[in-house]
């Protein structure tokens, strides 16, 4: 570029409730050279589409909506002077982390940073990534698109609504939609369980008697312009459909909740090391990625349930950045320190690695299971020791578990090699 | 009275139009659909195809080369993606050599230049991804990648800069004659023409079988290609497709064919024009022309054959799914010409792949065949224009080169396909180009936007919102693809009758 470089301290990628409360962290831990990017014109990212309450119980003690509890960040963001430039979206982010952006009012700009925060959030899989057969017409929309058109446009995208996957979004859409005049069919999820938190199926679903199909998938698509119907059927335990179980459902829209995706393609091309398991990047307790100085916190680094913990985790993130900054921005060692197993039953943890002796006096480790669990234990193994034995009720892969790691404990353990997080029946 | 009436505003149409404009005469193209592209065109492999298919000595295998030809040396004035990635037949069985060798003679005595056969060695050093099943291979370096909307496009928008007519919406409910002209109603307008140009894809054959009819046996033709007075059927040959993310663009170099044998045929993968990796087709004959749904057998067809040549196609990438009808004939020839006893009808019918590859070629024939029939002459120089300006494509602009257009036009800057990296200035570029793009898919085939991994997730309300501006559209007229298609069907709360206010027509609830 022809343009020079600017220089900054931190560099925070997104302005959504991960990017907003890692920039205020990162400020308030004594690094006052932040700067937001956000390719939106406002800050609060997609929360600003979130206009239904249950946001914040955690962190505030209160029920906020989604922009609400936004603009709490935002003003602890603006009493900081934070600085941020919207309408500004990042196209890449080199390893020696170099950030580039495009914006209307600056053209391309190039800003070395001393630290780089991914906090890109995550994006819906779309209908194509299902492979659903049938027609490609008007009206299938994912239950995000379809938020944004009616709550921010004021716009109804249909009127007779079948809604594909428990996910989060279809949910509290399947409540949304009804409110604004449309009828619910039902809602169909191929898995035995609710993709959603289980408050979602009671407020969004039950209580307006929205049946709830589990182990069900739409199958076909009819309509060549608009949706004219969807056909369901059930599935068996490979998740094929079940012939002769079909049931038409004639409908002009088919909403989608099927899973959201870390927005990794900034990340891939820096080169950060990705997770098959979450699609995010592999971090360390400060959650750093296997690149030094490029943090990760929210949805881009694993899609979250509720945002209080995105809020949390992008905290210690903003932190940690701000740590590594104001202590020179040393290149790491070679080792990345003891790796985090997760097994049976538990798909992933967050972090992946602890570095024992940089790590605070507790970690929180993140995980999510994989199906649905009653009355098991959630166990953490330190090399073949059971340190850890802790009893749930019910556990789903809809909801985020976590379990605390103190540092005393690992640090009395002379050469771990691996902390092992399961699920055990006793 | 025009000169020229094509029905079909596909690639072949497009084409002809293109092609007609060179001369002195006027040109209309009418289209069922809202938009050009939006058939047999618009939902194919994207190939262009060297040429060694076809059998020599049919109007097919001529075209085809001199297509493949074309096609690269319009690209510089039509300025449409076109790649010579070139394009490898794989053969997995020694047993099938002898295949492979009679592809390469037949390809030879079409014309195309530069083929070879490759041994399992070369091949893997050029497809690290190649089955281990494979034991060589023809190497066409002619073979390559075409962005089919965006030929479309261009060749529509440089007719109509040249003076062509475009109507759409227009689906054709008679033709008649009218003295020694035709009589063509076309959305419920009666247009008069000397000459009509069938180039009606699938529907290729009703028009056809029209013409029969109007054919009296008597007339005296001018054109030296004719068409027999014969009944013609096209059927439709369905293709399912996979589309994966640009993430599995490179899993492969080149255009991967698999040498049928036997046991059948493969289905290809390829890079596209767009950095995704396609894979597919099927080919199922299926009664419905309109009938471009997936099935379930389909798209498990094209899972299973992918890895007969490629190996661990990472199908968990795939971003969309999506199928094509190909204007298949038994004859499996292009029937091109004039239509015996019916001077001034004229065929372009049956027009299956190598269908997009051969369209400059096709373009330049019947183009020349209408102009001898009518005595056209050609325009005088420089009223011609062959170029037709590109639209910008942010993923292969340099940092530099971006920055500039932004000084030029901040909507440069302003990103809304944030997937294929679309921004704001390139869809209000082609909103006011002719033919006007008035849909999300329309916007989508001239810019690519939504065409990515979220498949318009965020982009859609967005483009929306452009379209509305720029149009001067309600929310509510705004569609995928056209009438019927529309994306919003009203605002909140526009049917609940609010407690205590008079609804209208209605009493308080």
């Amino acid at each position: 570029m022809s343009k020079t470089i600017e220089q900054r301290a931190i560099v925070v990628v997104g302005g959504g409730p991960a990017g907003l409360a890692a920039a205020i962290a990162a400020h308030e831990a004594g690094q006052t050279d932040v700067l937001i990017l956000e390719r939106d014109t406002q800050l609060g990212g997609i929360l600003n589409q979130c206009i239904h309450n249950g946001f914040g119980l955690h962190t505030f003690k209160e029920e906020l909506t989604g922009p609400e509890y936004a603009a709490r960040y935002e003003q602890r963001a603006d009493e900081l002077g934070i600085e941020r430039r919207l309408g500004t979206m990042v196209l890449d982010i080199s390893e020696d982390r170099v950030v580039t952006a495009v914006s209307a009012t600056e053209g391309i700009t190039q800003i070395k940073a001393g630290a780089v925060i991914l906090a890109m959030g995550c994006r819906e899989r779309p209908r194509g990534a299902l492979a659903t057969p049938g027609y490609r017409p008007a009206g299938v929309y994912s239950a995000g698109t379809a938020q944004r058109l009616v709550n921010i446009e004021g716009q109804l995208p249909g009127r007779e609504v079948v809604i594909l996957g428990s996910g989060d979004i279809g949910l509290i859409m399947a409540r949304r939609m009804t409110l604004e005049g449309a009828h619910v069919a039902c809602v169909s999820e191929i898995m035995p369980y609710s993709g959603g938190l289980k408050r979602n199926i009671v407020q969004c679903l039950d209580d307006f008697g929205i049946p709830l199909l589990l182990s069900h998938t739409v199958v076909d698509i009819e309509g060549r312009d608009r949706v004219e119907a969807v056909t369901i059927a059930e599935v068996d335990d490979k998740l094929r459909p079940i012939p002769g179980t079909e049931v038409r459902y004639p409908c002009d829209t088919l909403m989608l909740s099927v899973g959201l995706l870390p927005e990794n393609e900034l990340s891939r091309e820096a080169g950060v090391e990705l997770s098959p398991v979450t699609r995010g990047p592999v971090v360390d307790q400060s959650l750093q990625t296997s690149i030094p100085g490029i943090f990760a916190c929210g949805n881009v680094l694993h899609v979250h349930d509720l945002v209080d913990f995105v809020s949390q985790e992008a905290a210690a993130a903003g932190a940690n950045a701000a740590r590594y900054v104001s202590s020179g921005c040393k290149e790491g060692s070679d080792s990345r320190g003891v790796p985090v197993s997760a097994e049976s039953g538990v798909r992933y943890t967050v972090p992946s690695f602890v570095d024992v002796d940089a790590m605070d006096d507790t970690l929180t480790v993140r995980f999510r299971v994989a199906n649905e669990y009653r009355n098991r234990y959630v166990s953490v193994y330190l090399d073949g020791e059971r340190i850890q034995h802790r009893k749930k009720r019910v556990m789903a892969p809809g909801e985020m578990e976590q379990v605390t790691l103190k540092k005393a404990d690992l640090a009395a353990r002379k050469g771990l090699a691996k902390i092992t997080v399961k699920l055990e029946e006793e | 009275m025009y000169d020229v009436i094509i029905i079909g505003a596909g690639v072949s149409g497009c084409a002809i139009a293109r092609e007609l404009t060179r001369y002195d005469c006027s040109v209309c193209v009418v289209e069922r659909e809202e938009d050009v592209c939006c058939g047999t065109s618009k939902a194919n492999s994207a190939i262009v195809h060297a040429g060694f298919d076809a059998q020599p000595g049919t109007l097919m295998g001529r075209l085809n080369v001199e297509g493949n030809r074309l096609m690269y040396e319009w690209a510089k004035d039509l300025n449409f993606a076109v790649l010579p990635v070139g394009s490898l037949v794989v053969c997995v069985n020694d047993a099938d050599r002898p295949g492979l060798q009679a592809l390469l003679e037949r390809g030879v005595a079409n014309g195309v230049p530069d083929l070879r056969i490759i041994e399992r060695d070369e091949l893997l050093e050029m497809e690290p991804n190649i089955s281990d099943e494979a034991v060589a291979a023809l190497w066409a370096p002619t073979g390559g990648i075409v962005d089919p909307f965006g030929l479309t496009v261009a060749l529509a928008e440089n007719a109509a800069a040249n003076g062509a007519e475009f109507r759409f919406n227009a689906p054709v409910s008679a033709i008649e004659r009218a003295g020694k002209a035709w009589q063509v109603t076309a959305g419920g307008e009666t247009l008069l023409t000397r000459t009509v140009i069938n180039a009606a894809g699938v529907y290729a054959d009703e028009l056809h079988n029209r013409f029969v009819e109007l054919s009296t046996g008597s007339d005296t033709l001018q054109a030296s290609m004719t068409v027999a007075a014969e009944p013609l059927s096209i059927v439709a040959r369905k293709g399912e497709y996979y589309l994966l993310d640009t993430t599995a663009g490179r899993h492969v170099r080149h255009t991967v064919f698999m040498l049928p044998t036997a046991m059948g045929k493969g289905v290809l993968v390829s890079p596209t024009v767009h950095g995704n990796l396609i894979v597919g087709p099927t080919a199922t004959d299926v009664d419905d022309k309109e009938g471009t749904n997936t099935t379930p057998a389909g798209l498990a067809e094209v899972a299973s054959k992918s890895s007969l040549t490629v190996k661990n196609v990472p199908l968990r990438e795939v971003i969309t799914t999506f199928a094509g009808l190909r204007a298949h004939q038994a004859a499996h020839d292009f029937v091109i010409g004039e239509m015996e006893g019916a001077p001034g009808l004229f065929d372009c019918a049956a027009i299956e792949s190598p269908g997009l590859t051969s369209a400059p070629a096709i373009g330049v024939m019947v183009s020349g065949l209408v102009a001898d029939a009518l005595g056209l002459s050609a325009k005088p120089d420089g009223a011609f224009d062959p170029t037709r300006p590109g639209v910008v494509n942010l993923v292969m602009t340099s940092f530099d080169e971006w920055d500039e257009l932004c000084q030029q036009d901040p909507a440069f800057g302003n990103i809304i396909c944030r997937c294929c990296r679309v921004s704001e200035a390139q869809i209000v570029d082609v909103i006011h180009r002719m033919p006007q793009p008035r849909s999300l898919d329309a916007i989508k085939r001239r810019t690519g936007a939504t065409m990515g991994r979220c498949q318009g997730g965020f982009c859609t309300p967005k483009i929306m919102e452009i379209l509305e501006r720029e149009l001067g559209m309600a929310p509510e007229e705004v569609t995928k693809r056209g009438p019927g298609s529309e994306l919003v069907v009203g605002h909140n709360k526009d049917r609940i009758a609010t407690p205590g206010v008079r609804q209208e027509g209605g009493e308080a609830r």
